[in-house]
């Protein structure tokens, strides 16, 4: 049944300008059933036949809404995800990049008890290929499988599950957890529910500089994990103090070396490409009975 | 974004932290006067760049007289000063800051910086004051100080305590530091700060807890709420390409190698960097030209890598998710044909349409080399720009 979204996911948008409207389109042709939008202020309409609500708790009242993607803009990004959590959801998938970094520090804090995973932000979503698409992903370069794929990164994330398609592996979950230096769900979170979902055999992990997400993830797999991790780093020539393109891609006071995390890594038992062109194939070598 | 000390100390003198009285000179007049109006025994001249390690370049100076600060400002202001932080081609000064000295009887650390981590707003102290606090941290971790600040509460006045008895202060000095902390944090929270560094703290001989020099980050997400703070963008400090990038709204970061890089993400444009280390050639560039690339993008992107001399071959890197790749390769045909492209340039294309656009830089009439793979592309580039 793969992790946080399958085909039974009812998917609102929060956020129906140009670009959640744009991405709302692709989803219900993925066949995911986008149930309404959320837009203030535009209560009572419907674009391309989806309904729109003023607020997420209307929304989930009529619609029995369990997730969002969520479009808004920074300056009302973090109380778009506070809102979710209080309508009750399950899941809220925040594509917003360049929300301020203190917001998203109070907005995560707040949620500490709430029923809200949130992943992201400054992230490409959710696919469960063949079932649902939350966010911005080209599902169509996915495929069904046994590899879950964890990333902090979007094109990243799509040449991997390419690597992999090619290798004729598919995925149970697509996954980016956002490029920001606070996120919802860590890699720690995503390799958990990878390992307790009985469809994902395998996992692809794809970190990159700064912070130390990637080292927490690597004692977690060593201790907590049955099944094989595969991994890659971007930024292996990254000069420190400088941002790489992510908010939360920086060397800073002598953390967040991809040296650092490929070491921690394969320590904990972890195989790590060391090309990006390698990623499918690292893979395949971490879990053979994969490889088609 | 970084600030000037000066400017930090503004706006320190705003939030009611202590710093010593002090004004900024552009000329040696200036520095005189300034000294003159500050009084005392001795003033300190201190250059204006975004760099810490400025007194080992010699970009800070005792001055016991006004005439004194007249020479030492003479010396600094129009200095390529050269610190471990500058790298090897320093920086112009620009402005010098004449500050009243202040009689040392200690010096500490006082950071408060967003801790990735713990998800918390962390405050750190240290009896170590004037050396990198990664240094003290690597060295003697017992003499770091920290708590842990739930950004939804605040920072309460015990832990403010804990620091500052912590640091070994007495009890008149706890309180002084009680109000130089609430301060900080303060300033912190209210402008979106992301670091903030007071380095050293001092402890002069009659007890006055002062900031000697400051250090202030501030969010750049957060700067489109904050136009006091916007103002002081300094964009001489910047290395010219990437503040040219910045007003193009691309993310670039300039490399010290020959081959330069377009790609679109983030995460794929380090990995094109790794790409390209790993098939034995040097990245010129960082450049995440974002989602979309039509022809305006890729005509910017071009003039941009190419005003790095050291360039001599360009890999443009697309994976085409949602953006068609036959609409990418128009674009790029569009734009290397309008730049006039004189180095050679390696494309790849994969993803949505790939064939279609290949299909397009094949009948095109510029020699681009087409690349199918990740690999293939890494290998043609650092081919093309003659490594290996």
């Amino acid at each position: 049944m793969a992790i946080l979204a399958d085909a039974n996911t009812k998917l609102l948008v929060q956020g129906m300008g140009r670009m959640g409207q744009f991405h709302a389109r692709l989803s219900v042709e993925y066949g995911t059933q986008v149930v309404g939008g959320v837009h203030p202020g535009k209560g009572g309409g419907s674009i391309d036949g989806i309904p729109i609500f003023d607020t997420v708790a209307e929304a989930v009242a009529e619609t029995g809404a369990d997730a969002s993607v969520i479009f808004v803009p920074p300056p009302g990004a973090a109380d778009a995800i506070l809102e979710a959590a209080d309508a009750g959801l399950s899941l809220a998938a925040c594509i917003t990049e360049g929300i301020p970094a203190q917001d998203m520090l109070r907005a995560k804090a707040a949620l500490a008890g709430s029923d809200l995973r949130l992943v992201g932000p400054n992230c490409p979503g959710v696919v469960t290929p063949g079932q649902c698409r939350i966010g911005i992903m080209p599902a169509q370069i996915t495929r069904p499988g046994p590899v879950g794929v964890v990333s902090r990164s979007g094109t990243l994330t799509y040449e991997a599950v390419d690597q992999l398609s090619r290798l004729g592996i598919g995925q149970s979950t697509c996954l980016g957890i956002g490029g920001d230096p606070v996120i919802g769900t860590t890699f720690v979170d995503a390799l958990a529910l990878f390992e307790a979902d009985p469809d994902t055999q395998a996992v692809v992990m794809i970190g990159e500089i700064g912070g130390s997400a990637e080292e927490t993830a690597a004692e977690f797999a060593k201790t907590r994990m049955s099944k094989p991790v595969a991994a890659f780093i971007a930024g292996q020539n990254a000069p420190p103090g400088k941002r790489m393109g992510h908010a939360g891609a920086i060397i800073s006071g002598g953390q967040g070396r991809a040296s650092d995390k490929i070491a921690a890594l394969e320590a904990a038992g972890v195989r790590v490409a060391r090309s990006p062109a390698a990623i499918g194939e690292t893979l395949a070598e971490a879990a053979p009975s994969l490889a088609g | 974004m970084n600030v000037h000390e000066y400017q930090a100390k503004t706006l320190l003198r705003e939030y009611g932290v202590a710093v010593p009285p002090g004004e900024l000179a552009t000329t040696p007049a200036e520095a005189e006067a300034a000294a003159r109006g500050l009084g005392g025994d001795v003033v300190v001249v201190k250059a204006q760049v975004h760099a810490g390690g400025r007194g080992k370049g010699g970009g800070i100076k005792l001055a016991k007289s006004p005439g004194e600060a007249k020479q030492a400002a003479s010396e600094i202001l129009g200095m390529t000063l050269v610190t471990p932080q500058t790298g090897s081609a320093g920086k112009l000064v620009r402005s010098v800051y004449v500050e009243a000295g202040s009689q040392i009887a200690r010096e500490l650390y006082l950071g408060v910086v967003l801790d990735r981590a713990s998800e918390k707003l962390a405050v750190i102290a240290s009896t170590e004051g004037g050396m990198e606090i990664e240094e003290v941290a690597a060295k003697t971790p017992e003499k770091i100080l920290s708590e842990y600040v739930d950004p939804n509460v605040g920072l309460h006045g015990f832990q403010a305590r804990k620091l500052g008895f912590g640091l070994g202060l007495d009890g008149a000095q706890v309180k002084k530091f009680e109000a130089f902390l609430a301060g900080l944090f303060r300033l912190f929270v209210d402008k979106d700060a992301s670091l903030a560094e007071i380095n050293p703290l001092v402890v002069t001989g009659d007890g006055e807890v002062l900031a000697l020099d400051c250090k202030l980050n501030f969010d750049d997400s957060a700067l489109y709420r904050h136009a006091a703070i916007r103002e002081l963008y300094d964009p001489e400090e910047e290395d010219p390409r990437e503040r040219a990038a910045k007003e193009l709204d691309l993310a670039y970061v300039g490399l010290d190698g020959d081959i330069g890089c377009m790609v679109n993400g983030a995460g794929l444009a380090m990995a094109t960097l790794d790409m390209i280390t790993v098939c034995g050639g040097e990245p010129a560039n960082f450049l995440d030209c974002g989602g979309g690339v039509d022809k305006e993008t890729v005509i910017q992107a071009f003039k941009l890598i190419l005003a790095d001399e050291n360039v001599k071959a360009i890999l443009v890197n697309i994976f085409g998710g949602i953006v068609r790749c036959d609409l990418i390769a128009e674009g790029v045909v569009a734009g290397a044909e309008e730049v006039g492209l004189s180095v050679p340039l390696v494309v790849r294309l994969q993803g949505t349409n790939a064939e279609e656009g290949r299909k397009i830089l094949a009948e095109s009439d510029l020699a681009i080399i087409p690349a199918e793979t990740l690999q293939e592309a890494g290998e043609k580039a650092v081919a093309a720009a003659g490594g290996r």
